[in-house]
């Protein structure tokens, strides 16, 4: 009651602002509580558990799940396929990715239009892409042995063939990812400064030369991201390698990826337990590649400039 | 810098006279674009040729535009399967989700940019944390969690544990803080509430990133498989992509009426898509070039 008359508006409205403030932010942090933050928790106390998700109580078993996951040879094999399709996606998209992203970045007309044709795959729904594709590696007529065959090559049994039904997958994933990763190299490179290469020119550098020591060094912040990213994805695949196995993720588990091990797991043989144990190791490895990017982030920021 | 452009300026110059040898050498780029365009857009044009063809015609040598146009096929889809209530169901959860993205996220956005709130940045730097976590850590709890509030095979279920996304707040809160604080001050000073300065300020002038984050939201929602197949089972409660796994697990090599499904699963995606294309790829780019 003793306040100055001139301060107590000020100090009401301030209120009024932090009340509006929570409002304004409780929606959105409520759900994002509920459906993010609190999940991780309980799905690292469900993976401590041995529970099928109907009975009434569900029993401790400590670091159990993990330790059954690490002596079966399903969870390693399935680790394996994993990571050959992170190395089979990362280095392909990327690959082709800065590919694209130079060839458009080269002063050629119609870029807007060409960004545009090459992005559409990423906007497709991957269960309609996947479907085409299934068609598309049809052993006998599909359209990628029809072309292999007047090239005077036998083209596999792709999905049916446990040797040939990852990198099938995998090539799917690649086309699915190429027009994403080429957007990003693309946007680096226009952030490359034209005097370089206007003065490496003039010291009569070839284009390779003017690649390998101007374009790569100064792109590397962006690679480095662009490659975090999709390894991160190609980790947690499960979409195309549903479709494309039938929801088997055959055949003969040749594409059995930990997204899909959880997967089935959890809803076709309800155990929560050891398919939240699977769900934190993908965590844990995915952390590990994200602090992996902060440290090298770190670095290029301190030496870089 | 004034004698670099100088020598740029002299090797244009150098390169005019051998327009022979400069013309070739973009002729060649664009035919590697091009090829590189037609596997890009194959598979899609395919699907639409193959949703055309009469059955028997199947497995005929491939055309990548249509040459025949069997429209029936997509009436004998759409009566084999339930594809209008897939649509229904789809467009009603991708509209809410969008909504419901488009309005949480901006207020949040607005509070994040705007207002001072104890415990601001902490809660800040918590949302962003957030999109670290990959959904297949959450997916289990957050089925079971659908599941004791009852909302399997519900559009409750199916919408708003996907109503707010972190990249979303992230988005808008950085456009907001381009927007400039005098618009704000002016409309305080005339008596504006900090409601209506989000309503009639903030929000008209951030259309632009509105409608980017309404595209993700929708694109993602739309392309949704495995969060619909977690929490619904019932056949009236299924999404188009979901839909589509169930016919092809039926009717799988009946290849002309999958793919008419198919393109009817897609059309809308390609639409909204093209209809924003260019702030869509922009703001993929900016994630790429700010690290």
């Amino acid at each position: 009651m003793t306040l100055p008359i001139s301060a107590r508006p000020r100090r009401i409205r301030l209120n009024g602002e932090a009340r509006m403030a929570l409002l304004a932010v409780l929606p959105a942090l409520a759900i994002l509580g509920l459906f993010t933050v609190f999940p991780i928790f309980y799905s690292g106390y469900l993976s401590l558990q041995d529970w099928n998700g109907f009975d009434p109580e569900s029993s401790w078993v400590g670091l159990q799940n993990y330790v059954d996951w690490f002596q079966s040879p399903v969870f390693w094999h399935s680790l394996s396929v994993t990571a050959a399709y992170v190395v089979g996606l990362t280095v392909l998209s990327l690959v082709g990715g800065l590919a694209v992203a130079l060839l458009l970045n080269s002063g050629v007309r119609g870029v807007t239009l060409y960004r545009v044709l090459y992005f559409i795959p990423v906007v497709t729904a991957t269960v309609a892409a996947a479907t085409v594709w299934r068609y598309l590696l049809d052993p006998g007529s599909g359209l990628v042995n029809t072309v292999l065959r007047d090239l005077g090559i036998q083209g596999p049994n792709w999905l049916s063939d446990p040797t040939w039904a990852l990198p099938a997958v995998i090539l799917v994933g690649v086309w699915k990812r190429v027009g994403f990763n080429m957007v990003i190299f693309l946007a680096g490179l226009q952030t490359i400064p034209r005097v370089y290469y206007e003065a490496a020119m003039v010291d009569g550098a070839t284009s390779w030369e003017r690649f390998r020591h101007i374009t790569l060094p100064l792109l590397s912040p962006t690679t480095l991201l662009v490659a975090i990213m999709t390894l991160i994805d190609a980790f947690l695949v499960f979409d195309v390698v549903f479709v494309m196995s039938n929801g088997t993720g055959g055949p003969v588990g040749s594409t059995e990826v930990l997204g899909f091990l959880l997967w089935r797991e959890a809803f076709r043989y309800f155990n929560l337990g050891d398919a939240s144990a699977i769900g934190w190791i993908l965590f844990l490895i995915v952390l590990a590649v994200t602090l992996v990017q902060w440290r090298l982030f770190g670095r290029t920021a301190r030496s870089g400039v | 810098m004034n004698s670099s452009t100088m020598t740029w300026d002299s090797h244009e110059a150098e390169t005019r006279f051998s327009l022979s040898r400069w013309l070739p050498r973009r002729w060649y780029l664009h035919l590697v674009l091009i090829a590189g365009a037609l596997v890009m857009i194959a598979p899609l044009l395919w699907m639409l040729t193959l949703s055309l063809k009469p059955a028997r015609l199947t497995y005929s040598p491939p055309y990548l535009i249509p040459t025949t146009f069997e429209w029936s096929n997509y009436v004998q889809a759409w009566e084999a399967a339930p594809f209008a209530r897939y649509y229904l169901n789809t467009a009603i959860m991708a509209g809410g989700v969008t909504l419901g993205q488009l309005l949480l996220g901006s207020l949040a956005a607005y509070a994040f940019a705007r207002l001072t709130f104890p415990g601001r940045n902490l809660l800040f730097l918590a949302v962003l944390g957030t999109m670290m976590l990959p959904f297949q850590v959450l997916l289990i709890p957050s089925y079971l969690i659908v599941k004791d509030l009852g909302w399997l095979n519900s559009f409750s279920g199916l919408i708003i544990p996907r109503m707010v996304s972190a990249f979303g707040i992230f988005l808008l809160r950085q456009h907001y803080l381009s927007i400039p604080k005098e618009l704000d001050e002016a409309a305080l000073i005339d008596g504006a509430s900090r409601f209506g300065v989000w309503w009639r300020i903030i929000l008209p002038l951030s259309r632009p990133a509105l409608a980017t984050l309404a595209i993700f939201a929708f694109l993602f929602a739309w392309n949704d498989f495995l969060w619909p197949l977690i929490v619904t089972d019932k056949p009236d409660m299924r999404t188009i992509q979901l839909g589509l796994v169930m016919f092809q697990g039926r009717y799988g090599t009946n290849w002309t009426l999958l793919m008419a499904g198919t393109v009817t699963a897609t059309v809308p995606t390609i639409i909204a898509f093209l209809l924003g294309q260019r702030q869509f790829i922009e703001s993929i780019a900016l994630s790429g070039v700010k690290e």
